[in-house]
């Protein structure tokens, strides 16, 4: 099967800053897929590569099979692209701005299509307001609407979730969710990594431009991440050597990690034969938070810059 | 097909519903313009002998109007949209680059038609004016109404900020306009501004253009209509060359 998006040893410079250092990725038809990265990592760039919206210096873009630059009219056709910065035409009405949209993409008569869109992300009453009259989080979702009125089989969402809602979240991400059983193929970066820890099946970590690491998301947890007890101890005598030894320490808290549930119990004798006082505790399921932090001190060491 | 003609639309669009500020205002200072102008010099400026000089300043007035809000359309759509950044829902379709170029030069022809329509309308009210060959008339205001929608686009694209494409429009535009005979006949002047007055194209529109009302004019028609369509293609073939590029649109 043709991957959804290839892509291959793109680079791209501006000025000193290397904002693509030779990317690969390849993303298969029907992935949920996350793109994570500290801000710079070259997230935004390697989406707008993709789209068209900038030209790469070296390497090649393919989205089912076109290139992005050779085949644009069909590369571009099967991409929708929902963008980061927030932006709209202040002229015209949701409905209008989503007719356009469509008629930009060679399509005519597809108000079924925009109303469906609408009604899943909650925009229906909003279908005839001005664009300059709705407030933050709804142009965000005509934002999306706009992306998703060509149909295309592949879908990026370049943080699509920033400063917006709790509600719209929930709304949003039901859609794409069917989007994805549906068949089609979504990218998605963001900050919240909790949303790409639910919602991804693979995972890329983008720093400095380059790819770091690639996996799929249960693999990265359990590669980089473990089960935890956490404890807060009160006074008296502190943490035994034997667990200090393999423990972390962070503000009031004691990390000490574990395998299975059943090592709990051996884990809180030892505390309790050292004549420890437990303020509190808490079990930590493994996140990707951690992991991404992990990540990232890694490809700092390795001299990735 | 689709592509272009929705975005001809939306351009059209876009200037309609604030119709007010886009066709209205430049219609009522057109007139202002006439009324000021031919009460302060309609016994001291003589121009073709039996022509009232209200008469005279009315098509230059018109061709003013349609020149200025022909450039206005185009570079103001794209300055807005960069500034905005909302000209990506432009760039992310496949929208070829002759596309958007038709249906930037056509919407900013629209608007100036428009405009000139309205400013016509408007004066024949103050001053007779004559219609001897309704086709130059025509082909002066859709010409001059594409050069300057191109040369907009120009603008638009080369602009990163407002106040740069107001220095364009007031540094460039307007001293073309208003030094290309709109209030007077050149012959009216001495010989070496003359001189300099048959290198700028927006004369060659606008004595073109009031040949279409009087049959008269400071030069022949067919020599303002080569002018005018030669500026015309070189304008376009550059700005169709940058948004092939996609300059200063696709980094």
């Amino acid at each position: 099967m043709i991957p959804a998006i290839s892509i291959r040893q793109v680079t791209k410079r501006y000025g000193d800053l290397q904002a693509l250092a030779g990317v690969d990725l390849e993303i298969n038809q029907g992935e949920f897929f996350g793109l994570l990265g500290p801000n710079g990592a070259g997230k935004t760039t390697l989406i707008s590569a993709l789209a068209g919206l900038v030209r790469p210096d070296g390497g090649s873009l393919e989205v089912m099979g076109h290139d992005v630059h050779k085949d644009y009219r069909a590369a571009r056709r099967l991409l929708g692209v929902v963008p980061q910065e927030l932006v709209f035409d202040p002229f015209f009405t949701v409905r209008e701005v989503l007719r356009f949209q469509a008629g930009y993409f060679g399509i005519r008569r597809c108000d079924d299509w925009i109303d469906e869109i609408l009604a899943n992300l909650d925009l229906t009453a909003k279908a005839d307001s001005g664009m300059r009259s709705l407030s933050g989080g709804m142009k965000r979702r005509v934002l999306v609407a706009q992306a998703l009125v060509h149909r295309p089989p592949v879908i990026v969402l370049d943080e699509p979730t920033a400063g917006v809602d709790v509600e719209l979240r929930q709304t949003l991400w039901q859609f794409i969710r069917r989007l994805n059983e549906e068949g089609n193929t979504i990218v998605l970066t963001t900050h919240y990594l909790e949303e790409a820890e639910a919602l991804c099946g693979r995972i890329a970590m983008l720093k400095g431009g380059r790819v770091v690491s690639l996996d799929s998301t249960e693999n990265l947890l359990r590669k980089f991440s473990a089960q935890a007890l956490r404890l807060r101890l009160g006074e008296g005598p502190g943490l035994p050597e034997a667990l200090a030894q393999v423990s972390v320490q962070k503000d009031k808290y004691w990390s000490i990690p574990f395998q299975t549930y059943g090592q709990i119990e051996s884990l809180l004798a030892q505390v309790r034969m050292a004549g420890c006082v437990i303020e509190d505790m808490a079990v930590n399921q493994p996140d990707l938070e951690e992991v991404f932090v992990r990540v990232m001190q890694q490809a700092r060491e390795g001299g990735a810059s | 097909m689709t592509s272009f003609l929705t975005l001809l639309r939306k351009e059209i669009l876009r200037f309609w519903k604030v119709g007010f500020q886009t066709v209205a205002a430049p219609v009522l200072t057109a007139m202002l313009y006439l009324l000021i102008f031919s009460h302060v010099l309609e016994d001291h400026v003589r121009v073709y002998d039996t022509l009232p000089y209200a008469s005279f300043l009315v098509p230059g007035l018109v061709m003013m109007s349609v020149l200025q809000n022909a450039f206005a359309n185009s570079s103001s759509s794209l300055i807005q949209a960069k500034v905005m950044g909302s000209i990506v829902f432009i760039l992310l379709p496949p929208i070829s680059p002759f596309s958007l170029f038709s249906a930037y030069i056509l919407s900013s022809t629209v608007r100036g038609f428009a405009v000139g329509v309205g400013v016509l309308a408007v004066t024949m009210f103050f001053t007779p004016l004559g219609f001897t060959h309704p086709a130059w008339i025509l082909v002066f205001i859709l010409l001059g109404g594409a050069m300057m929608g191109a040369l907009g686009i120009l603008a638009g694209l080369w602009a990163d900020k407002f106040d740069q494409l107001a220095a364009f429009q007031n540094f460039i535009i307007m001293p073309l306009t208003f030094l290309s005979g709109v209030f007077y006949s050149i012959h009216s002047l001495p010989a070496f501004w003359q001189g300099v007055s048959h290198y700028n194209p927006v004369f060659y529109m606008i004595d073109g253009f009031r040949y279409g009302f009087f049959g008269v004019s400071d030069v022949s028609p067919w020599q303002s209509l080569a002018v005018v369509s030669v500026c015309f293609l070189f304008v376009a073939a550059f700005a169709l060359s940058l948004l092939k590029r996609g300059y200063k649109l696709r980094a």
